[in-house]
């Protein structure tokens, strides 16, 4: 049976989401693990999750990202074990390199917390694998620095290697401004690593796991995250 | 080994769209203090490094500002060690 670590920063907010979703409602045995532990020995999978590590000082993510755990997830990462980040978790795997661009604030310059609807773009991610050719999933985001940014020549590079998992769409799954509220580059939602194994998403799949939360599309992903870690472990 | 002050700016990158400082451009607007064409927000850090030189100063700050202060995906930075 896998195991999954939920590690814990000063000022994450989302972390008790994440493991209700995997445990509680999915039945999977999720530990939450401090910031200042050196290993992940005995995970199989681990998540980065949303807040507002270290108060978001300097940039989100940037202190986050040499708290001693941030080495036991560069491991996993080598390992090839899935690795998640979510919103802020996101934002850390970004400074810490281990995933493309960096997060400009919201064009709005305001913070923004609403349900947007998702189209997953790659169906082979350890998020999506559950997911069918054509699915739009409404899944909620909540964050000020959202603003995908990355050189036009990364934007190419991640296009053509379908690197892109996720992208902000209208209900009818097309793109359109008003469905990108913070005016990420190319409506980029979710990113992965060259190998496929990390990925980041600013939603937040640990707000929407079941019915009485507005949508229960987050389930989907977190199931998806389950089977693809099982297949592998 | 003297104490050095060092003052780092870090700034976005001139291609990166900058909404913060276009905000407060069209806020100066509304003071009749002439025509402000353009504004460029960024951070500044004052630095007291330990150091044997200025130049080894210079060095440190300029890592710290690499690897630290800026993310240089978006990010620029100018390094100033005062005398």
């Amino acid at each position: 049976m896998p195991r999954f670590a939920v590690c814990v920063f000063p000022g994450s907010n989302c972390e008790e989401d994440v493991q209700y979703a995997l445990q509680n409602v999915l039945g999977e045995p999720t530990d939450l693990v401090w910031h200042k532990d050196t290993s992940l020995e005995g995970y199989d999978a681990a998540i980065l999750p949303g807040g507002f590590a270290h108060g978001d000082y300097l940039r989100p993510g940037a202190v986050a990202r040499f708290s001693p755990i941030m080495t036991a997830i560069q491991k996993m990462a080598d390992e090839g074990k899935p690795v998640i980040g979510i919103c802020n978790g996101f934002q850390m795997l970004q400074e810490a390199g281990l995933l493309p661009g960096a997060m400009l604030r919201n064009q709005t310059l305001t913070y923004i917390c609403r349900y947007l609807h998702l189209r997953p773009e790659q169906l082979d991610s350890p998020l999506t694998s559950g997911l069918s050719e054509g699915e739009l999933l409404r899944i909620p985001i909540g964050h000020a620095d959202g603003n995908f940014y990355a050189d036009d020549e990364t934007l190419e590079t991640l296009e053509r290697n379908d690197r892109v998992v996720f992208r902000y769409v209208n209900a009818q799954g097309a793109r359109e401004d008003t469905a990108n509220p913070n005016g990420a580059a190319n409506a980029i939602a979710g990113v992965r690593n060259e190998r496929g194994n990390v990925l980041g998403l600013m939603p937040h799949p640990d707000r929407c796991y079941q019915e009485e939360l507005g949508t229960a599309d987050g389930r989907k992903l977190f199931e998806s995250l389950i089977a693809w870690t099982k297949e592998r472990t | 080994m003297t104490l050095i002050k060092a003052n780092v700016v870090v700034q976005l990158k001139s291609a990166v769209h900058d909404p913060q400082g276009e905000t407060i451009r069209h806020a100066l607007e509304q003071l009749e203090l002439g025509q402000v064409e353009s504004v460029r927000q960024g951070k500044f850090f004052e630095l007291t490094v330990e150091a044997s030189s200025k130049e080894e100063a210079e060095k440190i700050v300029r890592e710290i500002a690499l690897r630290v202060l800026s993310n240089p995906v978006l990010e620029v930075f100018q390094v100033e060690i005062e005398s």
